[in-house]
């Protein structure tokens, strides 16, 4: 498997979220604004790589028996990272992101990609992975919110672009919209990129 | 009077599936027999209750009396895991039916998001105990009714003709977005 498999893999063929339907919480929670989105999004990239890394470089010393358990005590330690970066230097978008920060922890994605590829495959490979993994997340995120923030707010990164007389779609900033949206683009992607028999998870 | 209002506020107004998303996870993948919804359900109650009322002490009388609240994802996480396997142990002793009826629910709660959600947000909140207590209740019981609402409208889109790709996850988001528009017509019913 080339580096170039892994990606288009990871972004695309198998993409987390509207394909595997995986960490679907902080996709809903965290789209209504871009700014929030994106933190969010680069915090799990970070969290994704790095614990795969980890997991894989760690794969032959780790009993197999408690390596659930060693897996989430990784990802927790590198969550904590980022935790405690965004309180020292982005506070206000610390606190409206609030617990799902901490929820990364509990983000299938995460475990997912230990389990299924870091904790069997060499170290370099796995980052890649969890990059790819994490920048699928990234692209369905931010496509999600550029249509919440636009819409709902009518601003992008918290500038106005729409004129006054667009009537705000509010609904699309809250909770309904959120789930509304995140159906649509599964919708949308099953349809533009039908998946093969093994495709669907669910 | 104030505990009653924290109840309902968090069964019906903060929803934890429909205005916070939290668990979305089990909703979509466990809502579609009415029967597995409520098994699933309860067992969460049921771990909720008891994280809230664990964490609170390891976050006083633990985290913040050391000083160390930077370590509450990690501690939070292991509270419940063990609480998970204990609950597993315990019902799987007293109770062999309900343990059949759980069973396989029982370590799904783990990777549940509610639960650290629970936590983390009555830790953020600075809930005292027994606000823990009943905070963790209403959010079990507002699970439960969330996932067995969810899981009685998707018995009755068996029947219905949905687009192919729409299908599954899709259609069970949209449905969820109009159960949310639904439940936002209680928020009028408690200021705050």
């Amino acid at each position: 498997m080339t580096s170039r498999h892994i990606f288009v893999d990871g972004v695309f063929r198998q993409n987390a979220v509207y394909r595997q339907i995986l960490g679907i919480c902080s996709t809903l929670a965290v789209t209504n604004l871009l700014s929030n989105t994106l933190v969010m999004s680069l915090g799990l990239v970070f969290v994704t790589a790095m614990s795969s890394l980890t997991v894989s470089l760690l794969r032959t010393v780790t009993p197999s028996r408690i390596r659930m358990m060693v897996q989430v005590m990784i990802i927790a330690t590198y969550v904590i990272v980022i935790d405690l970066v965004l309180q020292a230097f982005l506070p206000e978008i610390s606190r409206r992101l609030g617990p799902y920060v901490g929820l990364i922890i509990t983000n299938c994605i995460i475990m997912g990609r230990a389990e299924a590829f870091a904790a069997k495959n060499p170290p370099w490979p796995s980052f890649l992975d969890g990059v790819a993994m994490g920048l699928g997340y990234t692209v369905v995120l931010m496509s999600i919110a550029v249509v919440r923030e636009l819409m709902g707010f009518g601003s992008l990164f918290g500038i106005t672009v729409l004129p006054p007389w667009f009537t705000r779609w509010t609904i699309l900033t809250m909770a309904p919209g959120a789930f509304f949206m995140v159906g649509i683009v599964i919708w949308v992607m099953n349809t533009l990129d039908p998946p093969g028999r093994a495709g669907q998870a669910r | 009077m104030q505990y009653l209002l924290l109840f309902i506020s968090t069964v019906l107004v903060n929803n934890f599936v429909l205005s916070y998303f939290l668990g979305i996870c089990p909703f979509i993948g466990v809502s579609d027999r009415i029967s597995s919804a409520i098994g699933l359900g309860l067992a969460t109650t049921f771990v909720m209750t008891m994280t809230a009322a664990v964490s609170w002490f390891i976050n006083h009388k633990i985290l913040i009396a050391f000083n160390v609240p930077f370590l509450q994802y990690v501690s939070f996480i292991l509270v419940i895991a063990s609480l998970v396997q204990l609950v597993e142990m315990f019902v799987r002793k007293t109770s062999p039916p309900l343990y059949r009826a759980l069973g396989i629910f029982l370590p799904l709660i783990t990777t549940n998001c509610a639960i650290l959600g629970l936590a983390l947000l009555s830790a953020l909140r600075d809930y005292g105990f027994l606000q823990s207590v009943v905070f963790g209740i209403g959010a079990g019981v507002g699970f439960t009714m969330a996932l067995v609402i969810m899981a009685g409208i998707r018995e009755q889109l068996e029947l219905a003709d949905v687009p192919v790709n729409l299908r599954g996850a899709g259609i069970t988001l949209i449905t969820a977005s109009l159960l949310a528009l639904s439940f936002m017509g209680f928020q009028g019913l408690i200021k705050g």
